[in-house]
């Protein structure tokens, strides 16, 4: 934090942009590096259109002790000096600038785009690809306004031609062994061998990707589209035998274009786009934005639409953890488990539905409070159901720490360390599963969570095991939770309307959906409408640790390691 | 091993009796819309202004709703203050053709398969290759549960196979973005004919919520030949399942 100029706010507060400091770019990078050094955690980074050419960058820091957020911002022109050297959190961000704004970071360690997809500027690529390339153009939809109309329309695309030099060298040929010390570090001085990756054209997945040669290495490529009924993604593993020196994630497929379309709103998609940005976090989403909707309009949500809201956030959590543990049972070939736990995730799925009619929650969270009514019928009728299927979750899920076969699998297994998943800035399971006090509805408590406390659930050994203990002891608590809440239902009214949106504020609101923390951060213009909505899935952040946890595993045990971290395909590409 | 069974024995049968029983589904169910024509007043477009995704137009001055498109939010029911237009609880959605998906005054009767013929392959066994292009989990997760041992696939002779080579169909979810059109072309041309394509779930029949960007395609229609049409957002499990059940040809 810039000692001169402090600025902190809370999750949830609309404040006028006015009131961020706006830091010359050297300041803004000590606030950012400096910030995160001293504990906070970088919780977004991104870049809007300023005027001219330049480009304003926002960085929110989250100080989870304290339950505080900083932000700063700064202008940058067509490059600046790249945070991710000094901070390895920032790494992913920094991708995702140089691809939406078109902005060179200087000396990131591995700079390729995280989706493939044109510069929402058009005029500026920060890999000078041509901008012809896009076999699509951007066209202006009936809503939500283009980023690209925000820009003055004077200048025209500046595009060399010319693709960037590959540098990668093809000649080397050394122990396998002593390569794994060549896996570049996130952290510390880029290889110059790594600096500039051939980014190629606007294909997903055609570029360079880290590189192990040696006597018997060999690459194993899969995906995008995979063996099962799961979303598309491309992993590169460098493998010695079955050891996995290095796995890179290349994701991009599902790119829909959401922060894009979600630019000028309010509007009549806003709601859709936010539920299915990630289908299965459909009341995550819902509820960051809403909150943030809540928040620029000053409207006041009744305790009993939030008391509703964190029922069914919890439920959504419930699902997806007993679905996951299921998963994972399968993936070391228990199949109790597996086949019971694949049932008692739809019967979570159903009382979701008995609260709004869909199995995901569509509709379920409205700005202003929730679009479905909880009556004393339908909670009892919810309270048995979820005692019913508590008991058979218990009995399902008690197989696994019963089974030695299972526990000699989960344990050990895709361990991360501690350090990495700080450095990284891992949320949700996967930090709590390494000993990291982690979770919104403890830190940045919004709704209901700040009446009603749920402990973090934490374990220390960061390892397949973790995760899956820390989901099943979050879905005991998650599931104590909706009893009390069954229990104490506020009465009142069950929606408020709200009215316009605050003009020039920032808004970012922090959810713990099942994954981990989702964050919404928000700016509107002069008129009180969208001028940047930034989604920050749980998954943006969590798909390197993925990667990190592979390291000196067994490729077959990829599976396990991927479901233990059950990543989001669509809500990390938008 | 005792623990097992006494688990096994403790959580009971799950299987459902559908289709030969009934269709449990929740009473806030949003299955298809019906509209009561003759309550629509003249110059009335409440409910076409308030589908954001422009699923109902104006046709001789009555509604027509493309359920293709519909993401069965239930806003245009609010919105249709004469009581006109409602979502039942019907899940049975499926259509052979994309325009028996409208629903509009005077509707023709729906029609049966472009090629009977090459359906007939598929009766009693029917393997499929999913491919997700741009689905947002939630139609795959749908799709997914179908295998559980609630729904059991297997009985109807239904399985999701692991490579297209093994397939005789293509379930396809997702609005197919411009990122995923190679692998979704490639896919279905890595099939063995006759083949089957399912487009299951407003984005792949019209590009759902994402319609019109231009990130994507309007749909899993604009690359490969579709024949059989699931519409949802998503589409109820029975939904998709009732749609499989089409193809083997035990559901009419």
């Amino acid at each position: 934090m810039n000692a001169g100029r402090p600025f902190a706010f809370h999750a949830g507060q609309a404040v006028p942009r006015r009131s961020v400091p706006a830091l010359a770019f050297d300041e803004f990078r000590e606030f950012a590096v400096g910030g995160v050094e001293n504990g906070a955690r970088l919780v977004a980074l991104f870049g809007l259109p300023a005027a001219g050419d330049a480009t304003q960058l926002l960085a929110i820091l989250a100080r989870d002790g304290e339950g505080l957020l900083t932000a700063a911002t700064t202008e940058v022109g067509a490059s600046y000096r790249s945070l991710t050297p000094d901070c390895p959190q920032a790494h992913w961000f920094e991708r995702e600038i140089a691809e939406q704004s078109g902005v060179r970071p200087e000396g990131h360690p591995w700079l390729k785009p995280v989706r493939f997809h044109r510069p929402h500027c058009a005029a500026r690529d920060a890999w000078s690809r041509p901008a012809t390339l896009a076999s699509k153009g951007f066209s202006v939809l009936g809503e939500g306004a283009l980023i690209q109309a925000l820009r003055p329309e004077a200048e025209g695309p500046e595009c060399i031609t010319s693709p960037a030099p590959n540098p990668q060298e093809k000649d080397r040929n050394v122990d396998p062994r002593e390569e794994t010390l060549r896996v570049p570090s996130l952290r510390g001085a880029p290889s110059p061998k790594t600096e500039k990756p051939d980014v190629g054209g606007m294909l997903p997945g055609v570029t360079d990707f880290f590189r192990v040669e040696g006597e018997e290495v060999h690459e194993v490529a899969v995906g995008p589209v995979h063996a099962g009924v799961i979303e598309p993604g491309h992993f590169r593993f460098q493998c010695h035998g079955e050891r996995v020196f290095h796995l890179e994630i290349s994701l991009g497929y599902q790119h829909r274009g959401i922060e894009r379309a979600l630019a000028g709103g309010p509007a009549a998609r806003t709601m859709h786009y936010v539920e299915t940005a990630a289908g299965d976090t459909t009341i995550g989403h819902a509820s960051a934005c809403c909150q943030a909707l809540e928040a620029l309009s000053g409207c006041s949500v009744p305790a009993r639409a939030e008391a509703i809201r964190a029922i069914g956030l919890e439920l959504e959590r419930l699902a997806n953890h007993t679905g996951d543990l299921g998963a994972l049972a399968g993936d070391v070939g228990y199949l109790p488990t597996q086949s019971f736990c694949g049932r008692l995730r739809g019967d979570f799925l159903n009382m979701t539905a008995l609260l709004c009619g869909n199995r995901f929650g569509r509709g379920l969270v409205r700005p202003g409070g929730a679009g479905f009514d909880l009556e004393p019928a339908r909670a009892a009728e919810l309270s048995a159901r979820l005692d019913a299927t508590m008991k058979d979750v218990a009995g399902a899920v008690g197989l696994l720490w019963e089974t030695p076969s299972v526990l000699a699998r989960f344990e050990d297994t895709g361990a991360v360390p501690r350090s990495t998943a700080e450095d990284l800035g891992l949320v949700g399971v996967a930090a709590r599963g390494c000993g990291i006090e982690r979770d919104a509805r403890f830190d940045f408590p919004s709704g209901i969570y700040r009446l009603a406390q749920i402990p973090v659930s934490t374990w220390s050994s960061g390892d397949v095991f973790a995760r899956a203990w820390v989901r099943w002891l979050e879905i005991q608590r998650s599931a104590d939770f909706i009893r009390e809440q069954l229990r104490s239902l506020p009465g009142g009214a069950l929606r408020t309307e709200c009215r316009t949106l605050a003009p020039e504020s920032l808004v970012v609101s922090l959810v713990e959906g099942w994954r981990g923390e989702v964050c919404h951060a928000v700016l509107t213009d002069r008129r009180g409408h969208f001028e940047r909505y930034k989604v920050v899935d749980p998954s943006f952040r969590n798909w390197m640790g993925l990667a990190m946890a592979l390291r000196d595993q067994q490729i077959s045990d990829f599976p396990l390691c991927n479901k233990s971290f059950n990543l989001s395909y669509c809500g990390h590409d938008l | 091993m005792l623990k097992e069974l006494a688990e096994r024995l403790s959580q009971g049968h799950r299987t459902m009796a559908y289709p030969k029983g009934e269709a449990v589904l929740p009473d806030r169910f949003r299955g298809r819309p019906a509209i009561d024509f003759a309550k629509c007043p003249d110059g009335c477009d409440a409910c076409r202004a308030a589908c954001p995704v422009g699923a109902i137009s104006t046709v001789g001055g009555k509604p027509a709703l493309d359920m293709g498109r519909c993401l069965f939010c239930g806003d245009c029911a609010v919105a249709c203050k004469q009581g006109a237009l409602g979502f039942t609880r019907e899940h049975r959605l499926a259509a052979w053709s994309r325009d028996d998906l409208v629903i509009r005054d005077g509707a023709p009767a729906p029609q049966g398969p472009a090629d009977p013929e090459k359906l007939a392959i598929f009766r009693r066994s029917l393997k499929l290759r999913q491919v997700s292009a741009g689905g947002c989990n939630a139609c795959e997760a749908d799709i997914n549960v179908l295998t559980t041992v609630g729904f059991d696939l297997g009985r109807f002779g239904i399985q999701i196979v692991a490579s297209p080579r093994h397939a005789d169909g293509l379930a396809v979810t997702g609005p197919v973005p411009e990122n995923m059109r190679l692998a979704l072309e490639k896919t279905y041309r890595a099939l063995p004919p006759p083949r089957v394509v399912i487009a299951i779930g407003a984005c792949a029949i019209a590009g759902g919520p994402f319609a019109g960007h231009a990130e994507v395609h309007n749909g899993a229609g604009d690359i490969v030949p579709v024949d059989l049409w699931i519409p949802g957002c998503p589409p109820h499990p029975l939904t998709i399942l009732d749609g499989f059940l089409r193809v083997v040809g035990s559901q009419a």
